[in-house]
């Protein structure tokens, strides 16, 4: 029952946002251009799309947050028993934060994490 | 088990109903009544998320006229308190364009999933004992998966677009929001050690005789400012506000959203300040638990006079105040200042800051008595 109400409120995001639009649809105004539907460049013509290959520094920013993160995850169980699981817990997950730090110190060293 | 897991356990003695509670109560018994509670879930968050976004974007407005020595908003109503009302209604008289080379489904599916992944934040909040939706057992790791719902919303909304200010803002937004989500774990993770529950009204009801931010020695005050600096970036407010920074992107991701999808955008990005505010409340602040002093029994019993509702939005209308003030306080970070202050400041200080609070966990050496 607790996720159940999950998937309700994911129900009322989408009416909300569906509900909104479909009203906005019925009292707006449509008035479709070509100039109008042109992409917004201040003013100037676009020169071709905007899909296009972009800064490897996003990458490996993206790369570095999976770590971490997925690193985190594993870690919330770790944190909520804690206490019964005791010294033997905190050196373990020492060890596994420390392989991460090491980690963290490499990119550093090597430059990963200068934004260029 | 120890004394001290044993005392954070039993201290769930403040009966809490939440509605799927009640409606799984009375799931075999009566199913209209569970119905009705359902109805009431869907109607109160509902409410919540419009009353929220046009309260919150009056007081931003309010105050920062009053930051810079204006009036604000004052025409439409008293205090121009209509005002959001006003320009909610005309946004949803304005055309709603949509560029002619943009990906029609994802232009569409970006306000949704922005909007969706705040609302779903709504429903597990404790705004008091018995006014929560669902209290998951997962709770505040079910609240870190789902905020980070919202980074594909935004990214979504800056790829499909197919302009250039739209993709440098999403790819921007999404950049500083993943690297910033890193911190808000790791200081969440600080308090998970002391509550030992994930569930937010767990960690509510382990700060019955004190809040987290005081009493967890120190780890819980740095946790609590890292958490707040990573929550301005998450939520993409000044000084960290690069991705939508209108004076060299024109609007970030949101340049090509008019009319009622540009306002879903809008409206998610203050209900995701309202969500930052009370979970933080929620995690340092004691949540709606009013402020006791171990052994103050007068203290104590005048302070609990105010409902747990007023305490909870007491703290909250604090903790957003706050991020209102820093909007005309702080002034914006270059994007490689931004990537330094996470990955070379904050990073390092929450893995020692979790370390230590580890080792305060298994050593019991607290301020307070738990």
């Amino acid at each position: 029952m607790e996720y159940f109400f999950v998937l309700l409120l994911i129900v009322l995001a989408v009416v909300f946002v569906a509900g909104g639009l479909a009203a906005s649809y019925m009292v707006a105004p449509h008035k479709p251009g070509r100039i109008k539907s042109i992409s917004y460049e201040c003013g100037e013509k676009p020169i071709g799309p905007a899909w296009i290959q972009f800064n490897v520094g996003y990458y490996l920013f993206a790369l570095l947050f999976l770590i971490f993160d997925v690193e985190a995850a594993f870690l919330y169980p770790w944190a909520v028993v804690l206490r019964e699981v005791g010294l033997a817990g905190l050196i373990e997950a020492g060890i596994f934060i420390l392989i991460l730090v090491l980690g963290l110190a490499y990119a550093w060293k090597k430059g990963v994490l200068e934004w260029v | 088990m120890d004394l001290i897991y044993t005392m954070t356990t039993s201290a769930a003695a403040t009966d809490v109903i939440t509605l799927a509670d009640r409606a799984s109560a009375a799931v075999d018994t009566n199913i209209w009544l569970s119905i009705l509670y359902m109805v009431l879930a869907l109607v109160s968050i509902g409410a919540l998320t419009a009353v929220l976004g046009i309260v919150l974007i009056y007081a931003e407005r309010k105050i920062a006229g009053h930051f810079q020595c204006r009036l604000g908003p004052m025409r439409v109503g008293p205090h121009g308190i209509l005002q959001t009302v006003a320009d909610t209604l005309k946004l949803l008289l304005k055309e709603d364009v949509v560029p002619a080379s943009a990906d029609k489904a994802m232009h569409f599916a970006a306000p949704l999933m922005s909007l969706m992944a705040t609302v779903l934040v709504l429903g597990v909040i404790p705004y008091s004992p018995i006014l929560q939706v669902t209290d998951v057992n997962i709770g505040i790791l079910y609240v870190t998966a789902v905020s980070g719902l919202g980074v594909m919303g935004i990214l979504l909304g800056g790829w499909s677009s197919n302009n250039k200010w739209s993709l440098v803002g999403g790819m921007r937004a999404a950049a500083q929001m993943i690297s910033y989500e890193i911190s808000a774990t790791l200081s969440v993770l600080v308090m998970v050690l002391f509550a030992s529950t994930l569930s937010l009204n767990g960690i509510v009801q382990s700060q019955e005789s004190g809040w987290w931010i005081w009493r967890a020695h120190g780890t819980g005050l740095v946790a609590f400012v890292i958490f707040i600096i990573a929550s301005t970036a998450e939520i993409n407010r000044t000084p960290f506000d690069i991705p939508e920074g209108e004076s060299e992107l024109t609007g970030g991701f949101h340049t090509e959203y008019s009319g009622l999808r540009f306002a879903f955008f809008f409206l998610s990005e203050f209900i995701n300040m309202f969500a930052a505010s009370a979970i933080a409340a929620t995690l340092f602040l004691g949540g709606w638990m009013p402020f006791y002093i171990e052994g103050f029994e007068t203290f104590n019993k005048i302070t609990s006079l105010l409902p747990p509702t007023l305490w909870f939005l007491g703290k909250t209308a604090f903790l957003i105040f706050i991020f209102m003030w820093f909007r005309w306080t702080f002034p914006r970070l270059r994007v490689d200042q931004l990537m330094r202050l996470e990955w070379k400041i904050l990073l390092p200080i929450g893995f020692i800051n979790l370390i230590a609070a580890a080792v305060i966990v298994l050593t019991k050496f607290y301020f307070f008595p738990v």
